[in-house]
């Protein structure tokens, strides 16, 4: 059934992405796929894998952005981006055949594999670009938010989180339960603003973003104007230090 | 957004098909064209070859086509499902009518009258919900807006009257009255697609990469590097790039093939003394309308940008 639960599920599982510390290696996006490949929805197909024109189903990926601000210092921003398990997901309520659901128990957004048409509207209904095509089954598929490692008694504890998360090398993803608001992922979402990808829509994502720190002192080199490159030797400079100048401009 | 022959083939040929069927029963409902079995034949042929064509070629872009049955199950939230029932359903009242039209007695009793109206309502019906497929997708704004189901219905209507026209000829039928009445619908499509256009102009969505990435309030957000080296799915689908660059000149086209230049045939058609010129004439208007109306849904698909496209190095939509 393709209608939205109809009481808000009781727990929001989801992910908590922090774009100051990511560092864009995108070994997220290899461990999604090397996992997922053999998950839930696999295969994850690549088409002409090493020709000139490679193409496959990836369900994680990394964008880079650089942001300039007033006073012309610049930001590199890297940007991972999957489902976000929207609240309120279009791309569930239009597809017409019951492939698309949101499961009532924890939120989590699937697509059945047996009866999806491979119709793409509701590719076309996601705003953020988070479902893949597959051509060669002919069918949609998208993050599971790894549903099949999450409750996977097989895994020791501490490996039953998305494979994403696990294999952050700097911890830039954080899983949990965002309906809950003392759950670890909530209260980083209260402590550093962490703000819903277009907004503006109101497809109510539960994932959430935290925004890039302000740069810490004013050494950092984007902060005021951009530091010069002082010569050594100027008046103050020592003796040794003008004499090696000298020497060194001859 | 890539526009896929196949949606085109389907969302031009159905509605011109419905927009047909809706014009002879209204016609025939109000006494304006005559229940003839000849007229049946061929006009009611056209339109459910026309609309079986559009279904068919919609389910050749499916990537299962043999579950497509499956798409009639979520008519609760889905404008797809509805447009599938709608469209199956339609078949029964159009049908039955013009299996009474092409062979009844030609009395049009209270059973004809009541198949009438519940075809009039479910073609227009399942025009609505086609459109209203588009119309309800927020990421694309030049979509999301009132002017795509009044645009789709309104074209639907002006191309079937083209096609019925051109049948009211070939069979003599046609009278100052279908001429106007097609000349008017021809007219009323040039202004929906004049007040879409300009309405798409003006109304591009608020979502700009600043807030698809959430990263707007600290400065000016531009794509530094791509997610990848080759275009992916999402790029192929909804990348399309194209039509912007000619935009204007196929509008322009649109226009004049669509609607300006049939207007002009048909107002000339009565004027020529032999029959087969004026015949000649119509079925003029009628392949330059198919030019014009194919472009414009062409158009439809192709200048509309998806939110994705933020993603993708686009700074707005
Ligand atoms: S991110 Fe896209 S695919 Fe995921 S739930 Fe939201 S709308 Fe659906
Ligand atoms: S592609 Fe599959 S999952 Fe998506 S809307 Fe169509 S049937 Fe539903
Ligand atoms: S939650 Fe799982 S499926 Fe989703 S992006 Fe992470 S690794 Fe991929």
């Amino acid at each position: 059934m393709t209608c939205l639960p109809s009481v808000s599920p009781t727990k929001k599982l989801g992910l908590v992405i922090d774009l100051d510390i990511c560092v864009g290696c995108h070994a997220c996006a290899v461990n999604c796929k090397e996992w997922n490949t053999g998950g839930h929805s696999a295969p994850l197909t690549d088409l002409d894998p090493y020709g000139a024109d490679p193409n496959g189903v990836w369900f994680n990926r990394i964008h880079s952005f650089e942001v300039v601000d007033e006073d012309n210092d610049s930001k590199t921003v890297h940007f991972p981006k999957s489902c976000l398990h929207c609240d309120d997901a279009p791309c569930v309520t239009v597809c017409p055949t019951g492939a698309s659901y949101k499961r009532e128990e924890d939120g989590i957004v699937l697509v059945d594999a047996d009866k999806c048409i491979g119709c793409k509207l509701c590719s076309w209904a996601c705003a953020y670009g988070a479902r893949e095509y597959d051509e060669d089954v002919g069918i949609m598929k998208k993050c599971t938010l790894c549903v099949d490692r999450i409750y996977n008694e097989n895994l020791p504890e501490a490996s039953r989180v998305p494979a994403c998360v696990s294999t952050c090398p700097v911890g830039a993803r954080s899983f949990g339960d965002l309906n809950d608001p003392q759950s670890a992922v909530s209260q980083l979402v209260v402590d550093r603003g962490g703000f819903d990808l277009m907004a503006e829509l109101d497809y109510k994502p539960v994932n959430k973003y935290l925004p890039p720190r302000p740069k810490q002192n004013e050494h950092s080199c984007s902060s005021g104007k951009p530091k010069q490159l002082t010569p050594i030797a100027t008046e103050k400079a020592g003796l040794f230090a003008r004499w090696a100048d000298k020497v060194l401009s001859l | 957004m890539h526009p896929a022959r196949s949606v085109i083939l389907f969302t031009t040929a159905s509605g011109a098909g419905y927009g047909m069927i809706f014009l002879i029963v209204l016609g025939q409902l109000t006494g304006l064209l005559p229940l003839d079995s000849t007229l049946a034949f061929s006009s009611f042929g056209t339109a459910f070859a026309l609309i079986i064509l559009g279904l068919a070629s919609s389910t050749f872009h499916l990537g299962r086509p043999e579950r497509a049955w499956r798409a009639l199950t979520q008519w609760r939230s889905s404008w797809l499902s509805r447009e599938g029932i709608f469209a199956l359903s339609t078949f029964i009242p159009t049908g039955l009518y013009a299996l009474l039209a092409a062979f009844g007695d030609g009395i049009f009793g209270n059973t004809m009258v009541l198949l009438a109206l519940a075809s009039l309502l479910l073609c227009a019906a399942t025009v609505y919900c086609t459109a209203m497929i588009y119309a309800s997708l927020k990421p694309v704004p030049a979509w999301c807006n009132h002017l795509v189901p009044a645009s789709y219905l309104v074209l639907a209507l002006s191309s079937g009257a083209l096609l019925l026209n051109c049948i009211l000829y070939f069979h003599s039928l046609n009278n100052r009255i279908t001429d106007g009445i097609t000349v008017i619908l021809l007219l009323a499509g040039l202004v929906t697609k004049f007040l879409y256009w300009q309405y798409i102009a003006e109304n591009k969505g608020l979502s700009s990469v600043g807030t698809a990435t959430g990263l707007g309030k600290m400065g000016k957000v531009r794509l530094l590097e791509a997610a990848h080296s080759e275009a992916n799915y999402l790029m192929k689908e909804m990348g399309f790039k194209i039509a912007r660059k000619h935009s204007r000149r196929l509008r322009k086209i649109t226009f004049v093939c669509g609607f300006i230049l049939p207007v002009f045939l048909i107002s000339v058609a009565g004027l020529f003394a032999s029959t087969a010129l004026t015949n000649l004439v119509i079925t003029l208007s009628i392949l330059l309308g198919t030019i014009g109306v194919l472009t414009e849904r062409w158009l439809f698909f192709a200048e509309a940008k998806h939110s994705v496209s933020l993603y993708y190095g686009a700074e707005k939509l």
